[in-house]
């Protein structure tokens, strides 16, 4: 009985026992929702703006190919095209596209979307020299990278 | 004494740090993060086709674009700004005035509609296997046209071969070409808007593609504003005259 005394008069201090719970529903908000990047960008790439643009809706669905001028100053001004992790010639598109088409289940090979990170800057015979050894490989469906614009 | 030790047991282990460490991994999560998805211009590009040199097209058809090295728009052999694009690619598209160099749209009636389906019908009846393929193509277009005039009534097409020819110079700025792409889209999307407004009361932008009825809507404005952006061949522009 003198226990219940001896509370009286104190606010009992607020029970932190939830707070590990409150944390760790935000983190597996963001483990869910996180995308890594999973490429190491060799080339800068400033993609251009427009407005009329779609989002890539199936991630897994979507290979991506980087063409901007190098990172390391070294390598000169001239755009590159990185495939992957590494810079590429424009005959290891071939090959990609193959590995690409390989990594999926066969009836979704028609839909796999070859989006072209390419900078603003690229002069087009190299995007158009890109796009004839796509449609060589029979990887037709591609999507023009763009940021968003206003 | 002795009886306050055999109270006490295996002591509670202290969750306190337990909230740290969620912390900590909370913020490596915070900070890796990329919520954006990857946005853009989709196209398809066609095929390789071997023997291109049969293909004659009605130049009244095509609009043409043709972007020089220095970024300077032609279009159908004018120069012009691109902020006036938009609404050449819709004059092309529509051809209010019966122009003659610009593509004639015509009507499709049901009746019409109908005949054709019967006669590739009484076709697919007939045919062996190797040419089935063709006629069910046949049944399927004609089946989409009747669709399309049960939603919005008769409508204008334009003929098959119409389309919007871009072509770029080799030096064109890659943030040019993606510019006029966007111009064209918009033309597109434009028109499209319009019609779904005007038949639907919803823009065409705002028509659900995972609802049957709206999936049918969309179809019939495709048809009747096709998208028919031709990534063409590259061609050597210093070659033509």
């Amino acid at each position: 009985m003198s226990r219940f005394k001896e509370k009286k008069g104190s606010t009992p201090a607020i029970s932190t026992a939830s707070l590990p719970d409150i944390i760790f529903m935000l983190l597996f908000f963001f483990m869910v929702t996180t995308v890594m990047r999973e490429v190491d960008l060799k080339v800068k790439v400033v993609l251009p703006e427009a407005k009329e643009v779609t989002k890539l809706e199936d991630k897994a669905l979507v290979d991506y190919l980087y063409i901007g001028p190098p990172s390391n100053k070294q390598l000169g001004t001239e755009p590159l095209l990185q495939l992957n992790d590494d810079f590429a010639r424009l005959d290891e598109i071939d090959p990609w596209v193959k590995a690409g088409n390989d990594r999926r289940d066969e009836v979704l090979r028609g839909k796999i979307t070859r989006s072209l990170k390419v900078d603003k800057d690229t002069y087009m015979k190299f995007v158009t020299d890109v796009k004839q050894e796509l449609r060589k490989s029979n990887a037709l469906k591609i999507n023009y990278s763009t940021s968003r614009g206003r | 004494m002795l009886k306050k030790r055999a109270k006490q047991g295996p002591g509670e282990i202290n969750a306190g740090s337990m909230a740290d460490i969620a912390f900590l991994l909370l913020i490596f999560f915070l900070v890796t993060t990329t919520m954006d998805t990857d946005v853009g211009i989709l196209r398809l590009l066609p095929p390789i086709v071997e023997d291109q040199e049969s293909e004659i097209i009605n130049q009244r058809n095509v609009y043409e674009v043709l972007v020089n090295d220095a970024d300077m728009l032609l279009v159908e052999k004018e120069f012009i700004d691109i902020k006036d694009l938009r609404a050449g690619a819709k004059e092309f598209m529509t051809n209010p005035s019966n122009l003659d160099n610009l593509p004639a749209r015509t009507r499709v009636s049901a009746a019409e509609c109908r005949e054709q389906l019967a006669q590739y019908k009484g076709w697919l009846a007939a045919a062996d296997d190797s040419s089935k393929a063709r006629f069910e193509e046949g049944v399927k277009k004609w089946e989409g046209k009747l669709k399309a005039i049960e939603l919005i009534g008769d409508y204008t097409e334009l003929p098959n071969d119409a389309l919007i020819s871009l072509q770029t110079g080799s030096k064109t700025s890659y943030n040019m070409y993606v510019q006029v792409q966007n111009e064209l889209e918009s033309a597109i999307r434009e028109l499209r808007d319009e019609l779904s407004k005007e038949k639907f009361g919803r823009k065409f932008t705002e028509l659900d593609e995972k609802n049957d009825v709206d999936q049918d809507r969309i179809k019939a404005v495709r048809l009747v504003y096709p998208q028919r952006i031709s990534e063409a061949e590259p061609v050597d522009l210093t070659k033509k005259n």
